[in-house]
């Protein structure tokens, strides 16, 4: 009997499952190695890299930062509600919001947002361009298509996201003020106070190097299923939300491993 | 002139293509015809380079594109331009930025010489005053003239063109033919044509190789179809009404003439 046959099935799926995740693996390997090239014009390369900035980087300010500031707000809310103890002072209130945001939020689930945003963008616009001839088009022409298209994203995303969480991390704990100053859950004074106190400035860089890395799975991630999307329409949706499922899947696992390496 | 020598390619366990032998010369309007799924596709796709055959040489005069290096393959390629089935327009590039783009990636000329030599490609195909539009703003048949163009920008020796008339109607299609045709011979290139129409076939097939089933199944030009007495090639050139007409009078002609 054939030796492959015996074997039970949930045997035969992790195999499959193994050599499937190993050869897309290697697949996203050898696309980055010809990605992380040096381009071969630079002021193509410059032109490109000033678009996707623009529409990766400056077109996601706006929900950056209405996304951040009611995430501020509501963290204001929840903390005030959830700190009644008496041996806690009410400015933890405005400790921990900005902590929160600074750790986590603006940072990590910025990310996952941007994963959202940004990274199905990328996937359906490099895989229209695949399933369109477009890049079969760059390939004949004799560009390095993935280095045309690919590097100016993930430069522009790496440059640009540390901005946006910068910009999401005022935001949010402006959002936690605008509370402060409109209801009477905290004084504005005590949530000033609590902003200002135990400011740890490595947790800005914190956030600001877990961004890099966040940064880079977006833009390559979404690439990559892009790049190798094969078929129509169809196939560029699903490309997309592939794209999204890895890449939030990635983003919470280097956020457990960064946060290992970075806060102990 | 490009010759394809013992070319094996498959996919999985099916054979995509048996053993072609071709030539397609320089100055000549070169077919590649065949039913859809006959293999065609696949063979200019090996021609160009976005296939690796599994056997097999194609030489792009003497020089074999299989064993080239990244280098020599990078120069081949500026001497190829490609009108793909879909024309493969930059959708985010205006006509005269697409046409331009091939320029930009590697002419050292200036600024001005590019725009100069893009705006001299649209005028060849006929197409002045799209300058600014975007792809999706102009016809079907317009975006097949830019890809033109855009093919011919970099003066290229070798035109490859995948079913430039697919989604075209007749008199469009003809003018597409009519144009590839005398670039071919005003520039002396060699062209490749891959289609499945008819009127093509019989309007520029000046070389027409015929595969069948991944199989090189008869060679000629335009004149030798009509007396061809391959049945495959018969079955498939004179499917319709129209054109078994249209043979029984030609060589109601040929016979006369005799």
């Amino acid at each position: 009997m054939n030796r492959k046959n015996s074997l039970p099935l949930y045997l035969l799926y992790s195999n499959f499952m193994i050599k499937h995740s190993l050869q897309r693996f290697g697949e996203y390997v050898l696309l980055m190695a010809r990605a992380l090239t040096i381009p071969d014009r630079w002021t193509a390369f410059f032109r490109q890299l000033f678009k996707e900035m623009a529409k990766l980087g400056i077109d996601s300010i706006g929900i950056v930062l209405m996304i951040s500031l009611f995430t501020g707000a509501v963290l204001c809310i929840q903390m005030t509600l959830n700190i009644s103890s008496p041996f806690i002072p009410s400015y933890a209130v405005g400790m921990s919001t900005r902590d929160t945001l600074l750790l986590e939020f603006s940072s990590t689930i910025m990310c996952l947002i941007l994963a959202g945003k940004v990274g199905s963008n990328i996937a359906s616009e490099i895989g229209t361009m695949r399933v369109t001839e477009q890049i079969d088009a760059l390939e004949i022409m004799g560009v390095n298509s993935a280095n045309y298209l690919i590097l100016p994203k993930i430069i522009a995303l790496v440059v640009f996201v540390p901005v946006l969480v910068i910009f999401s991390i005022f935001s949010g704990i402006i959002g936690g003020y605008i509370v402060a100053s409109m209801t009477d859950m905290i004084s504005v004074a005590k949530f000033e106070y609590g902003v200002q106190s135990y400011f740890n400035e490595f947790y800005v860089w914190y956030g600001i190097y877990k961004s890099f890395v966040f940064a880079f799975i977006i833009s390559s991630v979404a690439s990559y299923f892009g790049y190798y999307a094969r078929g129509g329409a169809l196939e560029v949706g699903k490309a997309s939300t592939n794209s999204v499922v890895a890449s939030s899947v990635l983003i919470l696992l280097f956020d457990v491993i960064l946060t290992k390496l970075l806060l102990q | 002139m490009i010759e394809v020598k013992h070319l094996f390619k498959s996919f999985e366990t099916k054979d995509v293509l048996k053993d072609i032998n071709a030539v397609f010369e320089s100055g000549k309007t070169n077919l590649v015809i065949g039913q859809s799924g006959s293999g065609k596709t696949v063979l200019v796709k090996c021609i160009v380079g976005l296939e690796t055959p599994e056997q097999g040489a194609v030489l792009y005069n003497d020089r074999n594109l299989l064993s080239m290096r990244a280098k020599e393959l990078k120069h081949l390629r500026s001497e190829i331009g490609m009108i793909f089935q879909g024309s493969a327009l930059f959708d985010s590039l205006t006509v005269l930025e697409n046409v331009m783009f091939p320029l930009n990636m590697f002419d050292r000329g200036t600024y001005a010489s590019r725009l100069d030599r893009a705006r001299f490609c649209l005028e060849r195909v006929n197409l002045k005053g799209a300058d600014n539009l975007y792809p999706s703003e102009i016809s079907g048949g317009m975006q097949k003239r830019v890809a033109i163009a855009r093919a011919i920008s970099l003066n290229p020796k070798y035109l490859i063109c995948d079913e430039p008339n697919s989604g075209l109607d007749p008199k469009t299609s003809l003018l597409i033919d009519e144009l590839i045709s005398d670039i071919t011979k005003e520039y002396n290139i060699t062209t490749i044509i891959n289609t499945h129409d008819m009127n093509s076939v019989m309007g520029i097939g000046e070389n027409i190789v015929f595969v069948n089933k991944g199989i090189l199944e008869w060679t000629g030009n335009k004149e030798g179809i009509f007396t061809s007495s391959n049945q495959i090639l018969n079955d498939f050139v004179f499917a319709s009404d129209l054109f078994r007409k249209v043979k029984a009078a030609e060589l109601t002609n040929h016979q006369n003439e005799g």
